[in-house]
């Protein structure tokens, strides 16, 4: 139902510069959708981590769930200890002046190891010569991005790093590859992100992580949180395996 | 509840039925990391079956798809089966749903769904899985969850809670009474939605509601794709930003065949979006058969919050009537 890519680069459907209203929408009847804007945009995103933190802490009984995504925020609320008036009432409140929504102040930084080309990465040489680079060039310049993870979705762990150098955007592949290993680091569009299991996709890979980014039975299921700044270190074959986790065992 | 077996009681699958899955009334505060809520497609369902068998709401049930599995019960078992009418058999001979039955060890087995596509069973103790994320939901995309993050298979153990020791049951008893939580509703009113405020997308919002629509056959627990005549997606609302997505969203991607994303929704996507089901509607959606025809009438966010006031208001009543009537009151 939704791949990543079903999920263009955004074109504005409104003109909305410096339009500082939330816009609610009713997404379901326990959820509000609050839309900052409808782009992908670096500030817009760090708006919405900003206002998901003032909702979360402290968070009201009532709150089931949030979702922050590129320019929008969903709260999911139980509807057996409150009603969607007083839910919106509450985050009207919160908004405030949506001026007021600041970046974020303290964010994590995860470094993430990723070998680059050969098994690890099919599409690195094709993607470079497309690009008008060598391949080691494209590995520097990719690994050498400054990422945040915009949002977290498609599929568990999955994220949708932004950030990328726009000279790097890649188109997707005209037909999605069937099966994409557990860990493949892989541009698509003017995106990057990092597919957490063994699945079919159609983003340019480029190459692999070792490290686990989804894992239902650890503590922290989820290598990244939304809002998070990511550093790519690109790193060889031998350390990829021995940073592999030997209980991985991902079936293909 | 003293007195407890250890819980070291299981039910084995002799057969699994075409998709049969562990499931209870979903998973919480996951959502950000991409984990949706999941959990069985008609929650009434699953908490009248517990209800019947003096489970509290929140244990896990099976889920059964289309055709049911065949267990063996290696002990005396109370289990209630709700949902999709279709035949029931122990030891081979005919046993009514949708009320407790207290069994003696022995073969269960549930055959097709004769209207409809779903059914719950719940069964004395639930179904005592490990939760994963705070849950004993299947998540069958990300294979987590439930027994072993999958479909039941032959050959599987369902482990089985602690419940105190059943009276002797050498014979099944079956009470004269039972429950019908769609008693009084009309099977043929259309499934009413809230359509989106989206300017761009009001004349594909309201077309939505004028045409009948067929359930395709590759539906799932994600998503009811429905087909028919195609609706125009607005050039303008087509290259949308991902945003966040529930179960009973509607999705209209750009064949103009819309979505209906079910309880194993996704947390976000980047079609354009129709508006929503209403919560009190999205049951029937659990019981649409492939290539049925579906009828939507729009409705406004009243009437919305209204039949939802009263699907919990009558999931209640008929929880309070099972518990009167399981007290012998």
């Amino acid at each position: 139902m939704n791949d990543p890519a079903a999920n263009p680069a955004g074109a504005d459907r409104r003109p909305r510069e410096g339009a500082a209203a939330v816009e609610f929408e009713a997404l379901a009847d326990d959820a509000w959708l609050l839309r900052l804007g409808e782009r992908i945009d670096d500030a817009l995103n760090a708006r919405v981590h900003a206002l998901a933190a003032r909702v979360r802490a402290p968070a009201p009984p009532w709150l089931r769930d949030l979702v922050p995504a590129y320019a929008s925020l969903a709260v999911f609320f139980d509807p057996a200890q409150t009603d969607a008036a007083t839910v919106r009432d509450w985050l009207l409140q919160r908004c405030g002046d949506s001026d007021d929504i600041a970046a974020a102040g303290a964010t994590r930084v995860v470094e993430i190891p990723v070998a680059y080309g050969g098994e690890f990465g099919p599409d690195l040489d094709e993607a470079a010569s497309q690009l008008g680079l060598t391949a080691a060039q494209l590995v520097e310049r990719h690994s050498g991005g400054d990422y945040r993870v915009a949002m977290i979705g498609f599929a568990p762990g999955f994220p949708y790093l932004s950030g990328l150098d726009p000279a790097l955007a890649l188109p997707r592949l005209a037909s999605p590859r069937t099966q994409v290993a557990a860990g493949s680091v892989a541009i698509g569009g003017a995106q990057t992100g990092i597919y957490p299991r063994p699945g079919p996709g159609g983003w340019r890979l480029l190459g692999r992580t070792p490290l686990r980014l989804f894992d239902a039975r650890r503590e922290a299921p989820s290598l990244l949180q939304p809002g998070d700044r990511v550093r790519l270190r690109a790193i060889g074959a031998d350390e990829f395996h021995a940073l592999s986790d030997p209980a991985r065992a991902t079936p293909a | 509840m003293t007195a407890a077996l250890t819980g070291e009681e299981w039910i084995e699958v002799i057969a699994p039925g075409a998709l049969s899955c562990v499931q209870d009334l979903g998973r919480a505060g996951w959502r950000h990391l991409g984990v949706g809520q999941g959990g069985a497609l008609d929650p009434r369902c699953a908490r009248l079956a517990n209800a019947l068998v003096g489970n509290p709401a929140e244990a896990a049930v099976l889920e059964l798809t289309l055709h049911g599995p065949t267990l063996r019960l290696r002990a005396p078992t109370r289990l209630a089966l709700l949902g999709a009418p279709c035949e029931l058999r122990f030891d081979g001979h005919p046993l009514p749903a949708a009320r407790p039955l207290e069994l003696p060890a022995g073969t269960v087995s549930i055959g097709g769904m004769r209207a409809g596509v779903r059914a719950w069973l719940a069964v004395a103790g639930g179904f005592a899985v490990d939760p994963v994320l705070g849950s004993s939901a299947t998540d069958l995309r990300g294979s987590f969850g439930g027994l072993h993050g999958r479909a039941l298979r032959a050959g599987d153990r369902l482990p089985l809670g602690p419940v105190r020791p059943p009276r002797r049951v050498d014979a099944p008893r079956v009470p004269g009474w039972w429950i019908d939580p769609d008693a009084g509703l009309d099977p043929h009113a259309p499934i009413r939605y809230v359509a989106t405020a989206a300017p761009a997308l009001a004349a594909a919002a309201q077309r939505f509601g004028d045409s009948g629509w067929r359930v395709d056959p590759a539906s799932n627990r994600q998503g009811l794709r429905l087909g028919g005549e195609a609706l125009d997606t607005p050039a303008a609302a087509g290259a949308g930003v991902s945003e966040p997505v529930a179960p009973g969203t509607i999705q209209l991607p750009a064949d103009g065949q819309p979505i209906v994303l079910l309880a194993d929704a996704q947390t976000v996507g980047g079609y354009p979006r129709l508006g929503r089901i209403i919560a009190a509607d999205l049951p029937r959606l659990a019981q649409a058969r492939p290539n049925a025809k579906l009828y939507f009438r729009a409705c406004d966010e009243d009437e919305a919050r209204e039949a939802r006031r009263r699907m919990d208001a009558d999931t209640a009543r008929l929880r309070w009537a099972i518990a009167d009537r399981l007290a012998g009151r």
